[in-house]
């Protein structure tokens, strides 16, 4: 079972977003050993979820498992910021360190 | 290419909001976006409540209200207080939220570049759902809190208003002002909204609130220039008072009315002009009060209605000196003839009291409106307020072809002119001048057309005495000069004469 939840909120296929997902692939991939589940939701089809969550800006990655829920905005090309953002330091740390 | 459709005039969009569709010529221009801006506190947030309400109760149009600072169940309650039930219309599908209110448990991280792509998409859903005319983004310079990059923010925000542009929707965005007299709006927020700007001010002057509106630009359409005052009231919201914008369409008939009193109105060449205003000044005790008693009773007796609003005595204690003089305003008013409105004037704003006013005259449909007194109004007001009153008034009563009978009390008891004359003197049509004159160690008391507009009048004072009958206008004092200055002095017979050669008296 995957550790970790993340839901991607992109608003269409573009760019910004297919950098969007390949930038939080290749972190999960490696620092968060593969054990997650990723949900894309596009909201110009499906914009009543993005009502739900209240989103503004996309991409935006909120990380629902395991708790507490974190958001971060932006194209996550910037690594470090991504992990601040979702309390994903220590493991970065732990991971740091084992190397 | 089809240039008949850009070439096309602008349609306006009525708001609804009471005042404000006059100043506006029409509304807003139709499908475009209008900047709000205003101080903390302006009425930002109640205009375009009301401007989505006003759509949904009087032109069949939906709304969606976007919100970036207070959340929808705040503004649901704080509105309650309008009449306007939001939860009924979410409910009907008449009115829809987008909360985009700051989370304040959630912090934003930003991890790279982004755009506002999920905030246009929820808009888009939004209007698309209700089939919505009318959208407010209220206020987006909250928006400039949650991220730190503002040209960012700035860009995107041009897109969206961009995209309501597509939509077709007629929006008001609105915006933070930091002074009342500065640039637009904060994060230069016109350059994007450039359709329109409107500013709500919450000025203070000589120690009393002053609201106002103005419209700084319409696009391409037309709108009246210069701030306009409003008030904000339970059950109605903002109500723009377009005072000096009513135009003064003096149908200056010739058809008299009486002031009640055979005698004054021989001093105005037979009685008083229907569509006009008398202004009547005195010092306390000259008789003021009296007048509008006669005022009124000499209307119920030609069988009209008067509106008695009275700012300075009870109506206990008007009636008892009503009764001294032999007028029974109680029967009057079971007769209806009458109806006496009796007001503290620190109870309310020197706006709403107009608008209350307004309300009053259209309710009862008088055909006198007497005011006792006027003076009493100018304490609770600004000098530019006190005016705009006054006109706002006068205009609607003389519209109405309403007699209108405004009392002024002058601060000193010998001569004297209090200001409020000097601030409405060209305003009013005749005024009447009501003085004590110290004789022969006895106060008498003096009355005077001082002018009456389109009609010949008497130039003489003469004398005024009050008995249980009320008043009655005699003499002239002809042996006494100096009154209106305030030092009357007694000048001797033969001088008199001699004054007489000098200036051969015409006959009147």
């Amino acid at each position: 079972m995957s550790k970790y939840l993340l839901r991607l909120f992109i608003a269409g296929h573009t760019v910004r977003t297919e950098r969007a997902i390949a930038n939080i692939r290749r972190i999960c991939d490696q620092d968060l050993d593969h054990q997650y589940e990723l949900v894309v939701i596009d909201v110009l089809e499906r914009p009543q979820l993005a009502e739900d969550q209240k989103i503004l800006a996309t991409p935006t990655l909120i990380k629902e498992l395991p708790p507490p829920l974190r958001r971060v905005v932006g194209d996550l090309s910037d690594r470090d910021r991504v992990l601040v953002g979702l309390e994903l330091a220590i493991q970065d740390a732990q991971k740091g360190n084992s190397q | 290419m089809n240039t008949s459709a850009a070439d096309a005039p602008i349609q306006k969009v009525a708001t609804g909001i009471k005042g404000f569709d006059f100043i506006a010529e029409g509304g807003l221009p139709e499908g475009r976006t209008i900047l709000v801006g205003g101080s903390a506190g302006s009425g930002k947030t109640i205009f375009a409540s009301q401007f989505l309400a006003e759509g949904i109760r009087k032109a069949d149009q939906n709304g969606v209200f976007v919100t970036f600072e207070e959340h929808p169940a705040d503004i649901r309650r704080n509105v309650c207080t309008f009449g306007w039930d939001i939860a009924q219309w979410e409910e009907e599908g008449k009115w829809r939220f987008v909360d985009a209110a700051r989370d304040p448990a959630q912090e934003i991280h930003v991890a790279g570049d982004y755009d506002f792509g999920a905030l246009l998409a929820r808009i888009e859903h939004a209007v698309n759902t209700v089939d919505a005319k009318r959208v407010v983004l209220d206020s987006i310079g909250a928006i400039f809190g949650y991220f730190v990059d503002s040209g960012r923010v700035r860009h995107e925000l041009f897109r969206i208003a961009s995209a309501l542009r597509d939509m077709k929707v007629t929006a008001i965005l609105t915006g933070e002002r930091t002074s009342e007299y500065g640039e637009v709006a904060r994060h230069g927020l016109e350059e994007f909204v450039a359709d329109g700007v409107v500013i709500l001010r919450n000025v203070l002057e000589e120690e009393k609130r002053r609201r106002t509106v103005e419209i700084l630009k319409f696009r391409g359409t037309m709108h009246r220039k210069g701030e306009y005052p409003f008030t904000v009231l339970p059950r109605e919201g903002i109500v723009v008072i377009p005072l000096s914008a009513i135009e003064l369409k003096q149908r200056s008939g010739d058809i008299r009315v009486t002031s009640g009193n055979a005698e004054l109105d021989r001093m105005c060449g037979g009685g008083l002009f229907r569509d006009s205003v008398i202004l009547v000044s005195g010092a306390t005790g000259t008789g003021k009060t009296l007048m509008v008693t006669h005022f009124v009773d000499g209307a119920a007796a030609a069988g009209e209605r008067s509106l008695l609003l009275a700012y300075e005595e009870s109506r206990e204690q008007l009636g008892r000196n009503a009764i001294g003089w032999g007028t029974d305003f109680d029967r009057l008013e079971r007769e209806g003839k009458l109806r006496v409105v009796c007001e503290y004037p620190e109870t309310a704003g020197i706006e709403d009291h107009l608008v209350k006013i307004k309300d009053e005259i259209e309710a009862f449909k008088p055909d006198r409106v007497a005011m006792d007194s006027l003076s009493a109004l100018e304490r609770i007001s600004t000098g530019r307020g006190f005016r705009e009153f006054v006109l706002g008034l006068t205009s609607f009563i003389k519209h109405k072809e309403i007699t209108g009978l405004f009392t002024s009390t002058t601060p000193t008891l010998m001569g004297g002119s209090s200001v409020t004359e000097a601030h409405i003197s060209s305003i009013t049509d005749t005024i009447v001048l009501l003085r004590y004159v110290e004789l022969f160690g006895e106060m008498k008391r003096g009355i005077m057309v001082l002018k009456m507009r389109g009609s010949r009048h008497e130039k003489e004072i003469r004398e005024l005495v009050i008995d249980e009958e009320g008043m009655h206008i005699g003499h002239q004092f002809r042996n006494v000069a100096g009154i209106l200055a305030g030092h009357p002095t007694q000048i001797a017979v033969s001088e008199l004469e001699r004054l007489d050669e000098l200036f051969p008296r015409e006959a009147m």
